[in-house]
């Protein structure tokens, strides 16, 4: 067989591929580089603008910032948990698109988009419809109080924590929607599983939280960072080493919720595949599908930065601190989610119940506890 | 203590005298030909006798003897492969059904395994099992017209639209000395 | 017999087992196939549910009928033995095995011993292929992916010897009536050992994969148990039978290719996790059953006599002296028997497979009431179907 001539695939990949590399490489210094770029902006905004449409423009900059790297987010993760998939399962995984498949995910993208999108007899229509964005609004709106650096957050509320709690649950209304919009007795039992588990870890979620509160004495995420700064090596004062070890169960108990939250395995009911062929979304496809999918890796990226920002320090660091340690520290985080979903199987409905209401809510209720105590001896 | 097929041919005549038709005890499996009506009660007895102990019936099958040249000889056999776990031995028997309205009682209660198997003989050869909880076809679709193991089915030319008769059968040809299939012979 | 009768129409519902005016409230009909991931072939399964419980379960089979029996009522003796292979396509070396054990049973034919340790080295292969593919696919039923294709690693090797051997890596008609159709390749045996050798770790490995799983043991230790003497009375064989705890093995009992002349256990459930004869139970009978057949495998190469001719014994001309015969053998599965009835022609005069798959599925419905949905899926894959051969 001679060496056949590149098809046109090819060639767009090849040209391409480096140019993905690349530009994720240049997105990390990018990311590396925040800080001093949205100084900057701001100074010129400042000298160039009355105060208030300086302060408009700078939002709209970083609302425009962070919706682009969010968007972009899923695409890398996606590929990233193929990768980990693969390599845990002694195979390859993508290979072909690009350099190593980095383009996989683009051309699934594109493949989504132009795929018929088909609403079943006998749906709910609207709600069909409405549910997709629904779930993706929950999952993303999340992000406007993630802190990435000092300043450097979409939207600095006070009630940071509070707005997080409520907006995530936007997403099982979402998912129950689908689930019965679908008509479809898969989908209804996926939308109900994952109604049911949500709210019911929702409660031990709100109790770790609150456990942090009570330690910070508030709900803004930007304190909750300060809270930790500075102690030895600048990494002593996390919370998660603090609370006589105590928070070690917190960050855990946070952890398990996330998951929970996420339907991320082992917690993977809703679309348990083996069992509701795919849950919820039994029914969808094309591009409404390809949201709940951006919308779940939207959601497990912010579930770590959450536990990040709540126990790893956030964007602090022993070497050097910023966007960049954030982003590596939360990527750690959703590594070990994927690990943990390659590794383990899935618990039934009933088990996770008893996990949650027997297990996890008791030991969240003694980690707030012991952390009223303190904070009440340390005033 | 495992007993052959003799004795347990005494056993059963010792209990039920005259309900065993005939035996077959010098080929390579002895079988036993039991009257059909006392076939519940004789299975009933084997599973239940500490002695015997079938407490397994592990193949249920029928088979269709046309007998063209013997009319009188035509029947359709249901043969009970038993075993005894406990006294690892094992007994076949058969019980003669007419080959018209074929009936025979089920043995469901004594061993659940035939329910489904009784089901299976049901759908391929037509025998009414009396008694059985559900007796409705099992591979065969509902609307299937006759029992395709009898001798004496024929292929339908079609099943709603789909064409399902052979061309030509293969064992004329191969009764004719054709060397069809996949034989060891090159 | 008229076969030319007007086909009626069946109504939708007609097609259920359970209907929907008998519905209790909250009660609903879900349809569990014939198209769904985890039925492990087409397999349809009505359940009527109350929320995630299970309240009645009744199977449906017979979407992949062929009827094989009627096949073999057609074709010579020797023509069978593809139809054989497939019935339960990821054991075909066994169902062949058993086909040719009957025939020869009922023809009276003594196979010499190479051929027998040729046999027996094949199907215990053919085993641990066939228990690799059922725990695999179990771990994925459950949900964890990555022990399926860890263990399908290690099929494909079994898949590869095999392929060398006779060319086909599912579908193998190896053996014969009589006989095998090739003889072992040179080296044949040494690339075997060299499998065996790095097999036998591998199963420690899959079982620390999976096996002692904290959540694998919750879904499946206490759930379809199935008691032993349910277990006889419905006539179980093989793996689902031992794992109720009840040691039962036709190697042992009624051996047949010489397997009387190897050491090896045979291994019951214990009951580690719950009640003996549950999911966890068989399922682990089967991990256990993989390293006494690398036992066997080991020891059937040793004692294989180095020259024999394969096609000895294999007739001219298959042609039975009227009479029947029963043969069986210990399938990855359970007990295969064929019911060989001849009345001196050249071709079968009936041909009965008794599957153990399809007597495993008999059981489903008396287990499977009052679990949860998920242990449906838990049940079906620990009772190890598959659906060629139930519906052959």
């Amino acid at each position: 067989m001679g060496l056949k001539r590149p098809d046109l695939e090819t060639k767009i990949s090849n040209l391409l591929s480096p140019l993905v590399v690349a530009g994720a490489g240049g997105a990390l210094v990018l990311i590396a580089l925040v800080p001093q770029l949205a100084a900057l902006i701001r100074e010129q905004l400042q000298a160039n603008l009355s105060p208030t449409a300086a302060a408009v423009a700078a939002s709209a900059i970083g609302v425009g910032a962070t919706v682009f790297l969010v968007g972009q987010l899923p695409v890398f993760l996606i590929w990233f948990e193929r990768k980990v998939a693969a390599h845990i399962q002694d195979r390859l995984g993508p290979m072909r698109v690009g350099w190593h498949g980095v383009l996989q995910s683009f051309a699934d993208g594109i493949k989504l988009v132009f795929k018929e999108d088909i609403i079943v007899n006998g749906a709910d229509r609207f709600l069909f419809k409405l549910a997709p964005f629904l779930v993706l609004m929950g999952a993303f709106s999340a992000f406007a109080v993630l802190p990435w650096h000092t300043g450097l957050v979409v939207s600095d509320l006070n009630i940071g924590l509070l707005y997080v709690v409520a907006i995530t649950s936007l997403g099982s209304i979402g998912l129950l929607m689908a689930g019965w919009a679908s008509n479809n007795k898969y989908a209804l039992y996926g939308g109900m599983r994952s109604a049911a588990q949500m709210v019911s870890y929702e409660i031990p979620t709100a109790i770790v939280i609150l456990s942090v509160v009570v330690q910070v004495g508030s709900l803004n995420l930007q304190d909750v960072i300060s809270a930790q700064l500075g102690g030895f090596g600048n990494f002593a004062n996390w919370h998660i080493f603090r609370l006589y070890g105590l928070n070690v169960i917190g960050f855990v108990l946070f952890f398990i919720c996330g998951l929970a939250e996420t339907n991320r395995s082992p917690f993977d009911i809703p679309e348990a595949e083996s069992e509701l062929v795919a849950g919820f979304h039994t029914e969808y496809s094309g591009i409404r599908f390809g949201l709940f999918f951006l919308a779940e890796y939207g959601a497990m990226f912010f579930v770590a930065g959450l536990t990040v920002v709540l126990y790893l320090g956030g964007w602090s660091g022993p070497f050097f601190e910023g966007p960049l340690v954030f982003f590596i520290k939360t990527l750690a985080l959703v590594f070990v989610q994927m690990w943990l979903r390659w590794t383990l199987p899935r618990l039934r409905v009933d088990q996770l119940m008893a996990l949650c209401w027997k297990y996890v809510i008791p030991f969240a209720f003694l980690v707030l506890l012991v952390a009223a105590l303190a904070s009440a001896g340390a005033s | 203590m495992s007993l052959d097929a003799a004795a347990v041919q005494q056993r059963i005549e010792a209990k039920f005298p005259g309900k065993i038709t005939s035996a077959e005890l010098e080929v390579t499996d002895p079988f036993l030909v039991i009257d059909n009506a006392a076939i519940v009660e004789v299975g009933t007895f084997l599973r239940d006798e500490p002695e015997l102990a079938f407490d397994m019936l592990h193949c249920h099958s029928a088979v269709d003897y046309l007998e063209l040249k013997e009319p009188e000889k035509a029947r359709i056999e249901v043969v009970l492969h038993l075993t005894s776990l406990k006294h690892r031995h094992w007994i076949v028997l058969k019980v003669m059904l007419p080959r018209d309205n074929p009936k025979t009682p089920t043995l469901e209660n004594i061993w659940p395994t035939a329910n489904w198997h009784e089901r299976e003989a049901y759908d391929l050869f037509g025998i009414e099992f009396e008694g059985h909880s559900d007796l409705r076809r099992i591979f065969l679709p509902e609307d299937w017209a006759g029992h395709p193991l009898r001798k004496d089915w024929e292929w339908p030319d079609e099943w709603h639209g789909i064409a399902v008769k052979p061309d030509e059968k293969f064992s004329q040809r191969a009764m004719e000395g054709e060397n069809i299939g996949v034989g060891p012979f090159d | 017999m008229s076969s030319q009768t007007q086909y009626k129409d069946l109504e939708p519902d007609e097609a259920y087992a359970f209907k929907p005016e008998d519905l209790e409230p909250d009660e609903m009909i879900l349809n569990m196939g014939p198209q769904h991931p985890s039925t492990h072939g087409v397999l349809r399964i009505e359940l009527k549910t109350d929320g995630e419980i299970v309240k009645d379960a009744q199977p449906h089979i017979g979407y992949l009928h062929r009827n094989f029996e009627k096949h073999a009522e057609n074709i010579d003796y020797q023509g069978v033995i593809p139809f054989t292979d497939r019935m339960d396509y990821v054991g075909s070396m066994n169902n062949s095995l058993t086909y040719a054990v009957a025939v020869e049973k009922l023809m009276e034919i003594e196979v010499n011993e190479r051929v027998q340790s040729i046999r027996v080295i094949t199907s215990e292969l053919q085993r641990i292929a066939s228990h690799l593919l059922a725990l695999g696919t179990y771990g994925m039923d459950i949900g964890a992916f990555t022990p399926f294709l860890h263990s399908f690693r290690e099929r494909e090797k079994i898949l590869d010897l095999f392929e060398w051997l006779c060319g086909a890596r599912l579908l193998y008609n190896y053996n014969w009536i009589g006989g095998l159709s090739h003889d072992l390749p040179n080296q044949w045996t040494d690339r075997a050992k060299i499998f065996l050798d790095q097999f036998e770790p591998v199963i420690d490995e899959l079982d620390n994969l999976l096996s002692y799983n904290k959540i694998f043991t919750k879904r499946t230790a206490d759930v379809g148990i199935i008691p032993p003497e349910r277990a006889v009375g419905y006539a179980l064989t093989g793996p689902n039978l031992r794992g109720s705890g009840i040691k039962w093995d036709i190697r042992k009992e009624d051996p047949y290719c010489g397997y009387e002349k190897y050491e090896f256990d045979v291994p019951v459930g214990q009951g580690r996790y719950g009640p003996i004869g549950s999911c966890w139970d068989r399922y682990y009978v089967r991990v256990e059953e993989m390293r006494q057949s690398v036992r066997i495998t080991r020891q059937a190469i040793e004692q294989m006599p180095a020259e024999g001719d394969v096609r000895e014994t294999v007739p001219k001309r298959v042609k039975p002296k009227p009479g029947e015969a029963y043969g069986r053998t210990e399938a990855p599965r359970g007990e295969l028997g064929f019911y060989v009835v001849s009345d001196g022609g050249l071709i079968p005069y009936r041909v009965k497979g008794r599957s153990p798959c399809f007597v495993a599925m008999s059981i489903f419905r008396e287990i499977a009431k009052g679990e949860m949905i998920a242990d449906m899926i838990a049940i079906i894959g620990s009772l190890d179907i598959v659906l060629g051969e139930i519906d052959r």
